[in-house]
């Protein structure tokens, strides 16, 4: 069968910001009835190739070609105009208005609408969220939601007008596989329906579950593109990386020691979560998984008095604490990396060496209290270095970052402070797999170092390659420990599904 | 998922509060008239209730377009100058030209259009070259206000054409007692302006486009709205909301004073912030900025009352600002802890 006519062809873009490339001649398209994914490391210019064709980015070269025309370049309203729809990557949302007027306002702009009713825009937003199956109180503000609502906010904002193509830029990084699965049936409908979908993510599964080409990103050229048949995971990480990805060690055997380095006991909080017990030993890391709403975040948001416990005792290196406030979890050598990184772990339009520091200022003061420049210099360095991250240099502001370096310098900014115990909540999502083994790997080494790690994830692969221990969290208990021997991707699957 | 909209807040407590914090402030305003009241019982009368809307209602026009630039994340100071220079060019104008004297609605429409023609000097400057809010609406009084001075005028005139001088003395109400209070008919069209932008920005396009750009420019110039269709919108409008509040209060002072309003921009913008306008950007309502004209105006007239000098009426206003602003900065950060705290749904 021959492929049918493309919806959009771009050719020959090319994108650069100051010094950096993002894309260099790239050429892509997408057929009616097809998921086309986008693969690449971070900063491979994936979301800017995604900017260009939505009309927010101006290219410096090439041409988009679209429902028979050729633009140089487009305006975000033009491209709506077109039926192009995108899924951001940061999601764009407005966090002041409700999520009524998040989804349903869109629509009604793209439609030119002058005048607003509130009632449309009610059902809109009300018929797009049903369409994914989620029920987020309509009257809510956006800023007042957590991060995976607001991406399911973002999904549904997308599919609320009948677009003819959809670009979803790391749609499904705050989502668990309810909301996955949810989201890929709408996926199949709409290639029923004939719309072209442009998909990217990190997760490799998700990627060769759902696509029929792929094309892969390196540093803003094509590596290559082609069927899906023709790829599986190894095959994409090559293209990605340009070279084998060894999966991460196991593990090593734990030195057992008197003291743990962490020790909660009965920790507890009303309506969210009880009871729960559980030490951390040196250069242990243990992870700590369950489904969303399953009050994993809680427990860690506790244990850095984000959200203080009402019952229960924590003591850091044999010492009882106090968690009223992140303050006193600072100050107990807590640290902690949010799940929502993207708006709660950095200053977007602070330097990445500032905000690398930003967390360990008190380390690096000498004498009358002021920052010793070198040694400053050479945390932010040695960080950078070791998370890898992408940037022209370290005093250009984070918001010039991909997003998965948006995510490292928030991870760097907690181990260049380096705490006794380090509680992260889904370390590497949105990080590309080629670093992701290397953060995990530094992470080991942290712990070897007699780090106390805590893992919040439910990348089960992950914790399985990493954690000495699994602790599973349903309604708000803990109802499964998994360690040694039990420890393995199908016993973690089973405790949790049951 | 979770739906916590206000976590941890009953729902009548924060219908109560009004999205805004309207509630909050109707209460202070009725606490203020009872304290004030037992103190000096003379504050329980028409006379004050009079007082108090005709000193508000050319403050609440100004208000309403420093409204809509505080919502979509700018900040305007150059409003008190488009203001007097309008009136008062208007004034100049048709009692030299003798266009349009003796019909007054041809004075508000020149007003009016003058604050237009400056409007886009905001406008071009904001919108066209992305230069900041603050400093361009600085600039732009300073050069509004000197051309006036040099080149319209700086004496005071008293003498009014026929149709502003008529209506001058046209009242709503008066109230007789010891000396008279009156409330001129101009309350009309400020009542009506107040209307039009409420509808306005909750149930048009560009109202709501105001609040997306104050949101998020970004994220609405991706969503498609014209942003700088937007901001031109803003800027024009506000000047000529400025231009009309000028020949109202000129009118009704019946003085053409140059040197007036402008160093009163103080008590309209503590108004609108007070009223829950958020000086981030993207929240804001017209019934709060009410409440919060409303309460400026009171306090000024209790102090008057009893007996506090002008000067401390100053730093009074100045002093309320600040506390409007420090209880937004609070609850922001008391927000965005509660955000962080719903960061997962718990279980039910
Ligand atoms: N506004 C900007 N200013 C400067 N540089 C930028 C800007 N936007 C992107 N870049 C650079 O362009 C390159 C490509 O970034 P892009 O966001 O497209 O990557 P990506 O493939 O989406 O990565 P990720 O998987 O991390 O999201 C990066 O090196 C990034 O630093
Ligand atoms: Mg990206």
């Amino acid at each position: 069968m021959a492929p049918a006519e493309p919806l959009l062809a771009a050719t020959g873009i090319s994108k650069h910001f100051g010094g950096v490339v993002a894309l260099a001649d790239v050429s892509f398209d997408v057929r009616p009835g097809e998921v086309h994914c986008l693969a690449g490391e971070n900063g491979s210019g994936k979301s800017t190739l995604i900017k260009v064709i939505a009309g927010v980015v101006a290219p410096d070269a090439g041409t988009i070609g679209i429902g028979g025309e050729l633009f140089h370049h487009l305006t975000p309203r033009q491209a709506i105009g077109l039926g192009i729809e995108v899924i951001f990557q940061d999601f764009s949302l407005f966090p002041n208005l409700t999520v009524a007027e998040n989804i349903g306002l869109a629509a009604q702009v793209a439609d030119r609408r002058k005048v607003v009713r509130p009632r449309v825009v009610r059902r809109i937003a009300a018929e797009a969220l049903e369409r994914i199956g989620v029920r987020i109180d309509l009257d809510a503000r956006v800023e007042d939601l957590p991060v995976a609502d607001r991406q399911l906010i973002a999904i549904s904002r997308a599919l609320a007008r009948d677009a003819q193509i959809i670009f979803m830029d790391e749609p499904t990084t705050a989502l668990t596989w309810r909301e996955v699965e949810a989201l890929f049936r709408v996926v199949e409908s709409l290639k029923e329906r004939g719309v072209g979908l442009v998909f990217v993510s990190h997760k490799l599964e998700e990627v060769l579950r759902i696509s029929e080409r792929i094309t892969v990103l390196r540093n803003g050229v094509v590596a290559v593109t082609g069927d899906v048949t023709r790829f599986d995971r190894a095959a994409i990480v090559k293209a990605m990386t340009g070279r084998a990805v060894t999966d991460a060690r196991p593990a090593e055997s734990v030195r057992s020691s008197e003291q743990p380095l962490l020790e909660v006991e009965g920790l507890g909080l009303q309506g969210r979560f009880k009871d729960v017990t559980f030490s951390v030993q040196p250069g242990e890391v243990v992870g700590v998984t369950g489904l969303l709403g399953s009050g994993r975040s809680e427990i860690a948001e506790a244990l850095f008095g984000v959200t203080p416990a009402d019952a229960g005792s924590v003591s850091v290196d044999g010492r009882p604490v106090r968690l009223r406030s992140p303050q006193d979890a600072i100050k107990a050598g807590i640290g902690y990396v949010p799940g929502d990184r993207l708006t709660q772990g950095v200053f977007l339009d602070q330097s990445i060496g500032r905000n690398i520091i930003a967390g360990s200022l008190d380390r690096l003061v000498g004498k009358l209290d002021l920052v010793r420049p070198g040694l400053a210099q050479r945390t932010v360095d040695e960080t950078a270095t070791g998370l890898r991250i992408k940037m022209s240099s370290a005093d250009a502001p984070v918001r010039s970052l991909s997003g998965g370096n948006q995510q490292r310098v928030a991870l760097g900014k907690w181990l260049a402070r380096d705490p006794h115990v380090l509680i992260l909540n889904s370390p590497t999502v949105g990080v590309d797999i080629g670093s992701k083994h290397e953060i995990l790997e530094l992470l080991q080494a942290k712990s070897r170092d007699g780090m106390g790690i805590v893992i919040i994830s439910d990348d089960v692969p992950e914790l399985v390659a990493i954690c000495h221990r699994v602790l599973v969290v349903r309604q708000g208990r803990l109802v499964g420990e998994l360690s040694g021997e039990q420890l393995t991707e199908e016993t973690v699957l089973r405790e949790l599904a049951a | 998922m979770t739906t916590a909209s206000d976590a941890g807040q009953r729902p009548w407590l924060s219908r109560l509060r009004g999205s805004n914090n309207e509630g909050i402030l109707a209460l202070t305003i009725l606490v203020l008239c009872v304290g004030v009241g037992v103190v000096e019982p003379s504050f329980w009368s028409v006379r004050t209730m009079l007082n108090v809307a005709s000193n508000s209602m050319t403050n609440v026009i100004f208000a309403m377009g420093v409204l809509i630039v505080i919502i979509s994340g700018g900040i305007d100071v150059s409003f008190m100058a488009i203001g007097i220079f309008c009136g008062y060019s208007v004034i100049v104008l048709t009692n030299e030209t003798g266009f349009g004297a003796s019909s007054a609605p041809v004075g508000f429409v020149l007003a009016a259009v003058i604050g237009v023609a400056l409007g886009v000097l905001n406008a071009a400057a904001i919108a066209g070259l992305h230069l900041p809010t603050l400093i361009v609406t600085l600039g732009t009084q300073g050069i509004i206000r000197g051309a006036m001075l040099a080149y319209v005028g700086s004496k005071v005139i008293p003498d009014y054409p026929e149709g502003l001088d008529k209506l001058s003395t046209n009242y709503l109400v008066t109230a007789t007692g010891t000396s008279s209070t009156r409330l001129s008919v101009l309350i009309v069209p400020a009542v009506l302006i107040c209307v039009l932008v409420s509808l306005l920005l909750r149930y048009t396009m560009v109202g709501r486009g105001i609040y997306a750009v104050g949101g998020d420019a970004e994220s609405a110039r991706r969503a498609g709205f014209p942003v700088v269709g937007i901001q031109f919108f803003i800027y024009l409008f506000a000047g000529l909301l400025a231009g009309v509040a000028g020949l109202i209060h000129v009118t009704r002072v019946r003085l053409a004073n140059p040197y007036e309003l402008v160093g009163g921009e103080l008590d309209v913008i503590a108004a609108v912030v007070l009223g829950g306008a958020s000086i981030f950007g993207g929240k804001g309502s017209v019934s709060g900025t009410v409440l919060g004209v409303v309460l400026i105006s009171l306090i000024r007239n209790s102090l008057i009352l009893l007996g506090v000098p002008g000067s401390w009426q100053r730093a009074a206003v100045g002093l309320l600002l600040i506390v409007g602003v420090g209880a937004q900065a609070l609850s922001a950060r008391s927000r965005r802890t509660s955000a962080d705290l719903v960061a997962e749904g718990a279980p039910a």
